[in-house]
C-alpha cells in the first residue's frame, strides 16, 4: 500500500520567534475545542458554558478578585518550575515544598514562635513568609541532594515527597494542632492574616468583600526577580548553560552539583511561599485541603508560559480563571479536563517547535 | 531488472569493462536549496565492484548527492539509473528497494539489543514470533560471506565503534543492498578498526558489491579507492578519475580550488621554563579500571608535546585530568600549582585553556548563541561580568570582536552554535580558548573530522600560540599531524608513557612500534624507555638525545640474538595487539633488502598506524 503523500518530520533549524507563542494559544485554544466536544457529548451547549465561564471570572471585580486568589499560588509555583525547568532539572515536588512551607509558616502562630499580640503585623507576616520560604527550600534541599550527589532521578523523588508532605501536614492538623478533634488548626488571629483588599473597604468601599490578598505582590516581585535571574544575571547563564549542555558547563568550570542544591531550594522556596500565602492570605489556618493540585498545576502553568516569567503571569491568571469558574458548573472537574488536554496539546506541539512537518513533493526541498 | 545486478563469480571483471553497464549512473543532478546550489549539474558513475571515492570538503554536496541517491531528496533536474534503468525515488525505502544502503556517520543502534535484533528492526519478517537463533546463524553466515567479524548475540553496548559499525553495515547487506554509501565511514574510527573496514570494503568490492565512499581525507582515499570523484562547491572538479594520477597536493587543490599549504609555518625556537608537570600521575576509567599507569610528564614554554597512541590507551584519561575533569592519584603541577583534583574553574584561572575533543558534546552548548558559547568561561570577568548581572551588550561586542578575529563563519553573533559547520565550531572553540591568553592549552584531536582548510588554520593557531610562548599538550591520532606540530613527541600505550621522541628524531616507524608496547616490554634496557620528565626536564627543544640510536640498537641485538627468522618474531609484540602476526621484524633491520620487504612492511605500518603511514615516510 502506498501513502499517496508520504509526510515526514524534519529538524527545522529555524523555528520563528512566534512560533513558541502560537503553540501555546493554539495550544489552549484547541484545548478548549477539545473539551467543547466532549461538553456537546454530555448534553450541554459549550458556548453557553464558557461564556458562563467567562462571566464567572471575569464578569465582575469581586469574580477578577477570586481569580487573583487562585492565580497567587499558582504564579509562585509556576515561577519556581520554570526556575528549575530552565536547567532541565524536573521539580514535580511543588506540591510537596507548598505543604511544608504553609506548615512553618503556620508554627509561627501555631507553636508560637513571638508573642503574637504583642508583635507588630507586618513582623509576624515576614516571618511566616520567611518560614514558608525556608520550609520549601529544605525539602527542595532533599531532592536537589540526592540528585547532585548521587544522580538519583529527581522526578521519582519529588514526586514521592509531596506524598510525605501532605502526610507530615495531616499528622499536625489531626494530632497536635487538632482544633477540637478538627482535621484543621484553629483560625488564625487577625495578626497573622496577610492584608486583604476587604480590610480597606472602610477607605475604599469598592474593595469590600475582595479577597485578594498581599500574596499576588509576592507573585509580582518574584516574577521579576526571577527574569532579572534568568536573562540578566551571571547565575541565569551559568543556569542556561547547565540546562543546554551539562558537560560543556562543567567543561567551563561551573560547579554542576552546587547550582543543582541551589535551583532545588529556590524553587522550593518559591513553592512555600505560596503555601504561606494560602494559610496566611486564604484559609488563615492549616487544614487538609488547602491545594487544589495547585503544585501540579503550577507545572502545566510554566510549560504554557514556556518558563517566560512574564507568561507565567498570564498563564496563571487564566488558569485561576479556570479554577474559579470551575465552581460555577457542575461537574467541577471540567477545567480540570481543559488543564489536562492544555497540558497534552503544549506538550505535543514542541514537535512544531523542533521539526517542520514536510511532505514529499518534487522540486521543493529545503536546506537541512 | 534486479536480474542484472552482479553475482559473485564475475567478480572484478566488471571494474575496468567499458560495456559494463553502470550500478549508478547520475547525470547532471541539480539541486538547490534556498541561497545555496548544492548540486549543479553533478554527474557520479559507479560500476558494480568498484570503490568509487567522492572526495570533497565539508558542504561541497558530497552528502547532498549521496542523499539524493538514497531518495532523501529530489532533484530539481537530472536522472538516475540504476543497472540501467530510469529511476525516481520519492523515499529512502524505494532506494533501498533498489539495493541502495547508506551506512551514516552515526550509527542509529539500540544500545540494549543485540546485532541480530538491531538488523531485524524495522523488517517485516519474522512477523510475530522470533527465533533469534535462527536469525543469529543466518547473519553469522552473511557476515563470514564478507569477512565481518561480529557476535550475532552480542549487544550494542558491549562493541567498539568499529564493531558497531559493521553492524550497520550488515544491517544494509542484510537488507539485500548491492550499492553501499559509506558515509565519511572512518572519522569515528581509531587507525587500526579503519584499516580492518578498509579491508572489509575491499572484500566487498571484490564479491561484486558497489562501494561510494564519501571522505575528506586524502590519504585515505588514495589508499581505498579505485576511482574518484572530487566536489568543489556542489560541481564535480574530477569526475571517475583513476588515482595513479594523483599527488596528495593536486587531490588537496581540486577539494579547496588553491594550493594548499601541507608544511606549517612553525618557527625554531627553544623552550622556555616549565608550565605543567605530571608526576607520578594515575587513574582509572569510566569503568573503574586502570587507564593511566605512572604517567610523568613534564612541558615547557614554546613548546608542543605530542601525545600519540591508538585511541584509548588512556589519552582522553590523560586529558581529562589536566583540565580537572578526572579525579588522579600523583601530581599536576600548573606554574607551580598542584590542579590534581581540584575543580575545573581552579585549573581555568591558573591560565589553562582545553580544546576539547567532542566538541558538540562538550566544547559548545548547541542550543545557545554564539556570544554565549564564547562567555562561556570568561562570563566572570570583566567587562562581561558587572557584579551580578552579565553584561550581554559586551559579551556581544567580545563575541563579534572574536568572530571577525577568527574567521568564524555565521550570520551574526546571535546565530545558535549547532547551526555552525564542525571548521566554525571549532573556530569558535578555539577564539574562546586561545583569545584568554592561556599558559597551556590542550588540545584533543583539534583537527578531526575538519576539511583540509580548516585543518590549516587550527594548526596555525596552535603554532602561533606556541609563538607566543604559550606551552601546549597535542593529542591525536593523525600522526602527520603530530609530526608536524610537535616539538617532542610521548607516545603512550595502554597508559604508560611508552617514551619521548624529540623533534629532530622522529620516525614515523619508531612512533609506531612504540604505539603498538613494543619497546618497553621486550627490551630491558632502562635508560632507553625511561620516561619524559626526568630525563627532559632540562632537555631543550633544539638538543637532540640520541636515546633513539640506543633503542634501535637494542632492538637490532635483541632481533639478531632471539629471531633469525620471521616467524619467531611474532612475540616481539604483546599478546594484546590484534595485529600481533602481522608484525615482522623487517622495519628495525635495514640490512635487509628493502624491495623485499617494502610490501610487508606497509602493510604492517599501516596495520599500526593506520591511514596516517604514506609510502614516502619509509625511510
Amino acid at each position: 500500500m502506498k501513502i499517496p503523500y508520504p509526510v515526514f518530520l524534519k529538524r527545522s533549524q529555524d523555528a520563528p520567534k512566534w512560533m513558541p507563542f502560537v503553540t501555546s494559544v493554539g495550544a489552549v485554544l484547541l484545548a478548549f475545542i477539545i473539551s467543547g466536544i466532549v461538553l456537546a457529548a454530555t448534553g450541554a451547549n459549550p458556548l453557553k458554558v464558557y461564556s458562563y465561564f467567562f462571566k464567572a471570572s471575569f464578569g465582575s471585580w469581586g469574580a477578577f478578585s477570586d481569580v487573583i486568589v487562585k492565580a497567587t499560588p499558582l504564579l509562585l509555583i509556576g515561577l519556581g518550575c520554570s526556575l528549575a525547568f530552565k536547567m532541565r532539572l524536573w521539580n514535580i515536588g511543588a506540591e510537596g515544598q507548598f505543604f511544608v512551607g504553609a506548615f512553618l509558616a503556620s508554627a509561627v502562630v501555631m507553636v508560637p514562635l513571638v508573642n503574637l499580640e504583642t508583635t507588630p503585623r507586618w513582623a509576624i507576616v515576614s516571618l511566616m513568609a520567611l518560614l514558608g520560604m525556608i520550609g520549601g527550600s529544605l525539602y527542595g534541599f532533599i531532592p536537589g541532594f540526592l540528585k547532585a550527589k548521587l544522580n538519583i532521578n529527581e522526578v521519582i523523588i519529588t514526586l514521592m515527597l509531596n506524598y510525605i508532605a501532605v502526610l507530615w501536614n495531616n499528622y499536625w492538623i489531626f494530632g497536635k494542632w487538632s482544633e477540637a478533634g478538627f482535621q484543621m488548626t484553629k483560625t488564625f488571629p487577625h495578626s497573622a492574616w496577610l492584608p486583604r483588599l476587604a480590610d480597606y473597604a472602610k477607605e475604599i468601599p469598592a474593595f469590600s468583600g475582595m479577597t485578594a490578598h498581599a500574596g499576588i505582590l509576592f507573585g509580582l516581585i518574584a516574577a521579576v526577580i526571577v527574569y532579572l535571574i534568568i536573562y540578566r544575571s551571571k547565575w541565569g547563564y551559568k543556569i542556561t548553560l547547565i540546562g543546554d549542555n551539562p558537560k560543556a558547563a562543567r567543561y567551563a568550570g561551573i560547579n554542576i552539583a552546587a547550582n543543582t542544591i541551589l535551583i532545588f531550594m529556590v524553587s522550593g522556596a518559591l513553592a512555600g511561599l505560596a503555601g504561606m500565602t494560602e494559610v496566611s492570605g486564604v484559609v488563615h489556618r492549616l487544614q487538609e485541603r488547602i491545594s487544589t493540585s495547585y503544585g501540579f498545576s503550577g507545572v502545566i502553568v510554566a510549560w504554557l508560559a514556556k518558563l517566560n516569567p512574564f507568561a507565567v503571569i498570564l498563564v496563571s491568571i487564566l488558569f485561576g480563571a479556570l479554577l474559579v469558574a470551575s465552581r460555577e458548573i457542575q461537574p467541577s472537574g471540567i477545567s480540570f479536563l481543559i488543564q489536562g488536554i492544555t497540558l497534552f496539546l503544549i506538550i505535543s506541539s514542541d514537535v512544531l517547535l523542533k521539526y517542520e512537518i514536510k511532505w514529499v513533493r518534487p522540486a521543493q526541498e529545503t536546506a537541512q | 531488472m534486479r536480474a542484472i545486478s552482479p553475482i559473485k563469480d564475475e567478480l572484478m571483471t566488471f571494474t575496468e569493462e567499458p560495456n559494463a553497464i553502470p550500478a549508478v549512473e547520475m547525470r547532471d543532478i541539480t539541486l538547490r536549496f534556498p541561497g545555496v546550489l548544492a548540486n549543479d549539474h553533478v554527474n557520479f558513475t559507479l560500476y558494480p565492484g568498484e570503490i568509487h571515492a567522492l572526495l570533497g570538503e565539508n558542504g561541497a554536496g558530497k552528502s547532498t548527492l549521496m542523499n539524493v541517491l538514497t531518495g532523501l531528496y529530489k532533484p530539481q533536474s537530472g536522472e538516475i539509473r540504476i543497472h540501467g534503468k530510469k529511476v525516481s525515488f520519492n523515499s529512502p525505502r524505494d532506494a533501498i528497494a533498489n539495493g541502495i544502503g547508506m551506512v551514516h556517520q552515526h550509527f542509529m543502534l539500540v544500545e540494549n539489543q543485540t546485532v541480530t535484533e538491531n538488523i531485524l528492526i524495522g523488517l517485516d519478517t519474522p512477523h510475530f514470533a522470533l527465533n533469534l537463533k535462527k536469525f543469529d546463524h543466518e547473519i553469522s553466515d552473511l557476515a563470514d560471506q564478507f569477512g565481518i567479524h561480529i557476535d550475532p548475540t552480542a549487544k550494542i553496548w558491549q562493541l567498539s565503534v568499529g564493531e558497531q559499525q559493521r553492524v550497520e553495515i550488515l544491517k544494509i547487506l542484510y537488507r539485500g543492498a548491492n550499492i553501499l554509501i559509506m558515509d565519511e565511514p572512518t572519522a569515528v574510527l581509531a587507525p587500526q578498526e579503519a584499516d580492518e573496514l578498509i579491508e572489509t570494503l575491499k572484500g566487498m568490492a571484490a564479491q561484486g558489491k558497489s562501494i561510494a565512499f564519501i571522505s575528506h581525507k586524502l590519504n585515505e582515499v588514495k589508499q581505498v579507492a579505485d576511482k574518484l570523484t572530487v566536489l568543489r562547491r556542489g560541481r564535480v572538479t574530477a569526475e571517475r578519475m583513476d588515482l595513479e594520477n594523483f599527488t596528495r597536493e593536486s587531490l588537496a587543490s581540486l577539494m579547496v580550488g588553491r594550493e594548499v599549504i601541507f608544511n606549517l609555518q612553525k618557527c625554531e625556537q627553544t623552550a622556555g621554563r616549565e608550565v605543567l608537570r605530571l608526576e607520578d600521575v594515575s587513574a582509572v576509567n569510566n569503568k573503574n579500571l586502570p587507564a593511566l599507569r605512572n604517567v610523568d610528564l613534564a612541558l615547557h614554554e614554546g613548546e608542543i608535546l605530542g601525545i600519540a597512541g591508538v585511541a584509548g590507551n588512556g589519552q582522553s584519561e590523560l586529558v581529562e585530568v589536566i583540565t580537572g575533569l578526572r579525579e588522579c592519584t600523583g601530581n599536576v603541577w600548573l606554574e607551580g600549582k598542584n590542579i590534581a583534583n581540584k575543580p575545573p574553574a581552579f585549573s581555568i584561572s591558573h591560565g589553562l585553556a582545553h580544546i576539547p575533543e567532542d566538541r558538540i558534546g562538550v566544547g559548545s552548548a548547541p542550543n545557545l548563541s554564539l556570544t554565549s558559547n564564547i562567555i562561556m568561561k570568561r562570563y566572570d570577568q570583566k567587562p562581561v561580568s558587572q557584579k551580578w548581572q552579565l553584561d550581554y551588550v559586551a559579551a556581544d561586542s567580545l563575541a563579534d570582536g572574536l568572530k571577525t578575529e577568527y574567521d568564524i563563519q555565521a550570520p551574526n553573533v546571535q546565530t545558535q552554535a549547532r547551526k555552525l559547520s564542525g571548521g566554525n565550531l571549532q573556530k569558535l572553540i578555539l577564539a574562546r580558548e586561545l583569545s584568554s591568553a592561556p599558559r597551556l592549552v590542550v588540545a584533543m584531536q583539534p583537527t578531526r573530522g575538519l576539511d583540509v582548510g580548516a585543518i590549516e588554520s587550527v594548526q596555525q593557531l596552535l603554532l602561533n600560540q606556541r609563538a607566543q610562548g604559550c606551552a601546549i599538550l597535542l593529542v591525536s591520532e593523525d600522526l602527520d599531524e603530530l609530526l608536524s606540530l610537535s616539538d617532542r613527541i610521548a607516545v603512550m600505550y595502554e597508559g604508560h608513557v611508552v617514551g619521548t621522541i624529540c623533534s629532530g628524531d622522529f620516525d614515523i616507524n619508531q612512533i609506531g612500534l612504540m604505539m603498538t608496547g613494543t619497546i618497553p616490554q621486550d627490551l630491558k634496557s632502562p635508560s632507553s624507555v625511561e620516561d619524559s620528565s626526568g630525563s627532559n626536564e632540562n632537555s631543550s627543544i633544539s638538543a637532540p638525545s640520541s636515546r633513539f640510536d640506543e633503542v634501535l640498537d637494542h632492538v637490532k641485538s635483541f632481533e639478531e640474538s632471539s629471531s633469525p627468522s620471521e616467524e619467531a618474531d611474532q612475540s616481539v609484540t604483546p599478546p594484546e595487539e590484534p595485529s600481533e602476526e602481522d608484525l615482522p621484524p623487517s622495519e628495525i633491520l635495514p640490512e635487509e633488502d628493502p624491495e623485499l620487504n617494502l610490501s610487508e612492511k606497509e602493510r604492517v605500518l599501516r596495520k599500526v598506524l593506520g591511514e596516517k603511514y604514506q609510502q614516502g615516510d619509509v625511510e
